[in-house]
Formats: structure tokens, C-alpha cells, sequence
């Protein structure tokens, strides 16, 4: 038997919910239609007065789950898509971020954001807002690339005290299956090394941690040993883990979804260089999607974000200087 | 409403002297409202989040004066510890949240205050009431946080002070309706129109719309008619505000009212007033000389982080318990 990741962040919201009397659910369509990716399938029911249909108004959810955090609750948001969290942009930003630098009362609170895209969703359904989130002090932001981690990281980061922007990949959801949601568990903060290599480093996130591993595949046939790794938590960022896979490889590319100025990438990128610059032996290289809106159309789609093909030739221009 | 005064006439006057960065916000003209429904509340059980001009609810509801100077003065003893100042400032834990600079922003705060209470089985009674003026009454998040507190049937009080201005832009650039209570309607909850300065009509209506909301009827929404008798702040001097409105009956100053209404009504006479101002400029000077000594913060001795939690985590042990940190 198989579990994918949606099954594993909707386990581990009932695992939260039996755990914790401080949790509860909030979100649009997830009592009982069980969400629009059913996320929250059957949990209305299993747990009474825990799950709740929220009206359609990103900015009130989020400032009822503040509310809540203040009175001592721990509630997990549900955006119906990523996307849509830009209408909850102010409560999220300014209202729970800096709440506990403000007033020295933590808000501990996770926003689920079904991110990233898939073929045909176009520009409103498929956006990667990982990187202006991390951009506000006071959010701790999740990206989870494997089944073991969605539920790993999901009852760690409704552990934590602070905010979390916890980013699933909607592409992840029933394409990724795991035979258990065990896996090596490791602690928020820390970056996972998914593949080993001595030519380059590849630095990804989320889904592109997965197209990646089929890039460093498929350049193994000609030769190249490229180490993937995969941050899992983009802040606090693991720039530790990086700079030690550097050091081994020499080389570096950067790779994510968001749109390609400034972001995840470049602080990767920028970070390295800072700290790092003697263990480069080539410039480091960024690949993100390119800089339009996520175009509807999959032909088109699947040519704005990275791809194998398109990590494949990074890192053959990297690895040829 | 009177301490409050004359606390924000001392705050006015350390801010024209140079003494306080930033700037300052007064509720002049707003007291009445805001003091009757601090009145209304009571600390320990309901929840008060109050806005820019709620100095008067503040210190009604219980918040101490040293509380006002030290954020205004940026003392590091004071709540917000130089990190925020002059009005963004509250004591969550004790049911008053510190506001943030977007407005209606606190609405479904408040309501998740009370939704959570309600969810712990620890409603009990209590209420939660947020202030806004008449510009707040455009934004979404009036909108949604409103309406979400219907759909909840949350024991939640809005006031709105209608103080004809929302910094510059005069009512009929604000809104189209006639009285902004007609919302009310379109929510499904509770209307109640004042007579901002009056406090012995708002000492009526506003318990009024509290009780209610105590007593299970839902959401309720008060509108205040009154004029902000000063500027948006001190830095501000309001000459866009016609001579004929000042001079009509929102001009009124509440405070000058409530004394007429408490003589004429042999509440308090002339004498008991007189020295109740010389009782609260004596502890308004107190509080702004305590909080002049007293140290500002020092950047050498922050963290500077905004993340309760510390990072590096420890490691977890393989898969045993899920929940690590």
C-alpha cells in the first residue's frame, strides 16, 4: 500500500487534531467537502466542531486564526490556492508576523498554501509564493518535497510558536507516493541531501527537488556525479548544508519555481557567494520560471517552468566553464 | 474621557516641543464614544481592541496611564518596548491586542478571539468589541471581518466613529449611503445611530449594543456621528474642515457637553469636576515624568529576531514521535 502526499498532510492534520485540543481547521469547502483537493477529506466527521467552512474571505481567515492564536489556539488555515493568499497578504505580513517582535506574544499559527503548478491551471491557480513571504521577518516557511516530509513537517511546524507558510505542491499531491510516511525525520531548519555528486550542486525546493534528481540522472548516463539538494525549509534557510555540498562540487545552480527576479534563488545564489565564494570554481547559475504570468495552456506551461531538459542544459553550461 | 484628555493635551504638547518622535493621535472630540464603551467592557473577561483615537476606552477599559507614556516616549519598560509606539500598542494577554496601522484589520481579530473562546467552551458571557472611523468602513477587511462575525454569530461590537473625515477625504467621498448603520442591515446584524456627542445618549445606546452582543443576539454594529476635533494628527491642522461643520452641532466638544449634562443632571457638580482635573493632570504628570527617566532601548541589547522560536532545532530520533521541536 501506498501513501501520497496529500494523504500524508491530510494525516497529519487528524494526527494534530487527535494530539492537540489546540488545533482546529479553518478554510473554504473543507468540512464537509473535505477541500478543494480534499486535503481535509473526512475530518469534519471523525472530528466534531474541529473543522470549519470559512466564508469566502482570505483577510478574515487569516485574522480569526490571529484572534484565535492569541486566545491560545492553534489554528491551521487553509487557502484554497496559494494564490489566493495575497488577499490575506496584510493579516499574514503585517498582523502575524510581527506580532511577537511587537508585543513579545507568539502567534503560532500555519497557513497551508497549495502552490506551484500543474498543466492548464493557469495564472491565478499555480503561483509559488514562498520567496515574498520569506522576504517578511517573523514567518517561518516550509516547502516540503517528499511524502514523509508533508507529514513530518506539517506536525512540526504546528509545533512551532511562530507563523508558518506551509507550501504543498499541488503537482506533488497525487503524483508522489511514498510506502510509509516514515522517513528520516528531520528537524525544520535543516536541509536534506537527496542525492550525492562530486560535479555540481544542485539547490532545489519542493517539486523542482524532483526534477532535479531526474536531471542528475540523466546526466549520470554521460558522466556527471550532481549532488541535489533539497532546502525543505526556505526560512530559516540551511545555508550550511549548501555550503558544505559546495565546497565538495565547486559549482552551484540554483533552481525554483517562483518567478525569476530576486527570490529563493538569488538568495541562495547570493548567500553562497558571500560566504562561500573561494569554494567556486564557476559562476553559480539560476533557474526559475520565466518572467510572465503562468501561461494557462500546458504546452506552454510546461515551458515556463524548469524542467529536466532545461536543469540538464544549466548544468551542462555550468559544468563546461 | 476627561483624564484622557487631558492626558492627550500633554502628549500634544511634548510632541510640538520636539519630546516625541514619530507623532501623535488624538481622540479629541471622540471621548465620549470611546469612553462609554470601555465602560461597557470589563477587563479580565472582554476583549477591547482599540484604535488611533481610543485613549479614552483604553484608560476605561483599564489600561494604565504609564502604558501611553512610556510607547509614546519610547521607554523600554513599556509594552511595546520601543519596537512599536504611540497608539499600535495593546496587551494581548490581556484581552486588548495592539492594533496595527491598516484599518479594520482588528475586526476578525477580535471575532477569532471570541471564535476561539467559543471553541475552548470558555465563551462565557464575554464580548468583544474594535473601533474604526467612517474611511475604515471602505476597506475589505470591514467587509470580510464583519461579515464573518455574522456568519459566526459572534458576540462582537463594532463602533463606528463617523467623525466626518477620514484623515482628509469628507464622507461624501467615502461612502454613498445616508447613515452608515444602514450596513447593519446587509450584514444581518444589529444597527445602533448616536449622537457622538452626547454622552448621555452614547452611555445609552452603546451598553445597549454590548448587552445585546452579551446576551446571544450576534454582532452588533454602532455608528457614532461626531467631529474629530483636531487633526488627523498633531501634525496635522485640519483646515480642510469647513468653518460651518465646526461650528455645527458634530462640533460640539462631547467633554463640554458631559460636564453641562452632569451638572444640569446633578450627577457631579462644578467643584467635583474642577477636581477630578486637578486630580488626573497630576497623574498625567507622573506618568510622563516616570517614563521621561527611564531608559530608551538599547540596539546592543536586542536579539533582533521576530522568530519565538530558536533556530537551530535539535535533531529528532528517527520516527518515534512525529512532533519534534
Amino acid at each position: 500500500m501506498s501513501v501520497t502526499y496529500i494523504d500524508a498532510i491530510r494525516e497529519a492534520q487528524a494526527t494534530l487534531l487527535r494530539d492537540d485540543p489546540r488545533v482546529f481547521l479553518y478554510g473554504q469547502d473543507i468540512a464537509t467537502f473535505g477541500g478543494a483537493f480534499k486535503a481535509t477529506k473526512g475530518l469534519a466527521d471523525e472530528f466534531p466542531g474541529r473543522v470549519f467552512d470559512s466564508p469566502l474571505s482570505e483577510d478574515a481567515m487569516l485574522g480569526l486564526a490571529v484572534g484565535a492564536a492569541i486566545e491560545g489556539m492553534r489554528p491551521i488555515i487553509e487557502m484554497q490556492f496559494a494564490d489566493f493568499s495575497s488577499i490575506a497578504f496584510n493579516q499574514i505580513v503585517n498582523q502575524a508576523a510581527t506580532h511577537f517582535y511587537r508585543t513579545g506574544m507568539p502567534i503560532p499559527l500555519t497557513v497551508r498554501l497549495p502552490s506551484g503548478g500543474t498543466a492548464g491551471s493557469g495564472p491565478f491557480h499555480s503561483q509559488s509564493m514562498e520567496g515574498i513571504y520569506a522576504q517578511y521577518p517573523g514567518l517561518v516557511v516550509l516547502t516540503p518535497a517528499s511524502v514523509s516530509d508533508a507529514y513530518h513537517m506539517l506536525i512540526d511546524g504546528v509545533a512551532l510558536e511562530d507563523p508558518v507558510i506551509f507550501c504543498e505542491h499541488k503537482f506533488l499531491y497525487r503524483w508522489l507516493k511514498a510506502k510509509s510516511i516514515n522517513g528520516d525525520h528531520l528537524p525544520i531548519g535543516q536541509a536534506r541531501i537527496v542525492r550525492t555528486g562530486k560535479h555540481a550542486t544542485v539547490v532545489a525546493y519542493s517539486a523542482m527537488v524532483h526534477e532535479a534528481v531526474r536531471a542528475a540522472e540523466r546526466l549520470h548516463e554521460d558522466g556527471w556525479e550532481i549532488e541535489v539538494v533539497d532546502l525543505r525549509s526556505i526560512k530559516p534557510l540551511d545555508i550550511d548544508t549548501v555550503l558544505a555540498s559546495v565546497a565538495r562540487t565547486g559549482r552551484l545552480l540554483a533552481v525554483g519555481e517562483a518567478f525569476p527576479w530576486g527570490g529563493v534563488t538569488a538568495e541562495v545564489v547570493s548567500r553562497v557567494t558571500e560566504e562561500g565564494f573561494h569554494l567556486l570554481d564557476a559562476p553559480p547559475q539560476r533557474l526559475n520560471s520565466r518572467d510572465t504570468p503562468v501561461p494557462y495552456h500546458p504546452k506552454l506551461w510546461a515551458a515556463h517552468r524548469p524542467t529536466p531538459e532545461s536543469i540538464c542544459e544549466a548544468l551542462r553550461k555550468l559544468l563546461s566553464f | 474621557m476627561l483624564k484622557a484628555r487631558i492626558l492627550e493635551n500633554k502628549l500634544s504638547s511634548l510632541y510640538k516641543a520636539g519630546k516625541i518622535v514619530g507623532g501623535v493621535y488624538l481622540g479629541r472630540g471622540q471621548e465620549a464614544v470611546s469612553a462609554t464603551l470601555g465602560t461597557a467592557l470589563v477587563q479580565g473577561r472582554d476583549f477591547f481592541a482599540p484604535l488611533i483615537r481610543d485613549q479614552a476606552g483604553r484608560t476605561a477599559f483599564g489600561e494604565p496611564l504609564i502604558d501611553c507614556t512610556r510607547t509614546y516616549l519610547g521607554s523600554a519598560l513599556g509594552p511595546m518596548r520601543g519596537r512599536d509606539g504611540n497608539i499600535h500598542r495593546g496587551r494581548p494577554e490581556l484581552g486588548m491586542p495592539a492594533m496595527i496601522s491598516h484599518l479594520g484589520a482588528q475586526v476578525p481579530v477580535v471575532a477569532g478571539m471570541l471564535f476561539a473562546r467559543r471553541l475552548r467552551g470558555d465563551l462565557d458571557g464575554r464580548v468583544g468589541a474594535t473601533c474604526i472611523g467612517d474611511g475604515a468602513s471602505s476597506t475589505g477587511a470591514f467587509h470580510e471581518g464583519l461579515n464573518l462575525a455574522a456568519v459566526e454569530k459572534l458576540p462582537l461590537v463594532l463602533i463606528i466613529a463617523n467623525n466626518q473625515f477620514a484623515y482628509s477625504t469628507p464622507n461624501h467621498r467615502q461612502f454613498a449611503c445616508t447613515d452608515l448603520v444602514e450596513k447593519a442591515r446587509g450584514y444581518g446584524i444589529g444597527g445602533f445611530s448616536v449622537d457622538g456627542t452626547d454622552l448621555l445618549a452614547c452611555a445609552s445606546v452603546i451598553p445597549e449594543a454590548v448587552r445585546r452582543a452579551r446576551e446571544g443576539g450576534g454582532p452588533q454594529l454602532v455608528v457614532a456621528h461626531m467631529l474629530r476635533l483636531s487633526g488627523h494628527g498633531e501634525h496635522d491642522d485640519g483646515s480642510y474642515v469647513p468653518e460651518t461643520v465646526r461650528r455645527g452641532h458634530l462640533g460640539r466638544d462631547c467633554i463640554e457637553v458631559a460636564m453641562r449634562q452632569l451638572v444640569e443632571n446633578g450627577i457631579a457638580g462644578v467643584d467635583e469636576i474642577l477636581a477630578w482635573q486637578d486630580q488626573f493632570a497630576e497623574e498625567v504628570q507622573k506618568a510622563v515624568a516616570q517614563a521621561q527617566q527611564e531608559a530608551p532601548p538599547d540596539p546592543y541589547q536586542e536579539d533582533w529576531t521576530a522568530l519565538a522560536t530558536r533556530f537551530p532545532l535539535p535533531h529528532c530520533n528517527s520516527n518515534a514521535q512525529p512532533a519534534c521541536p
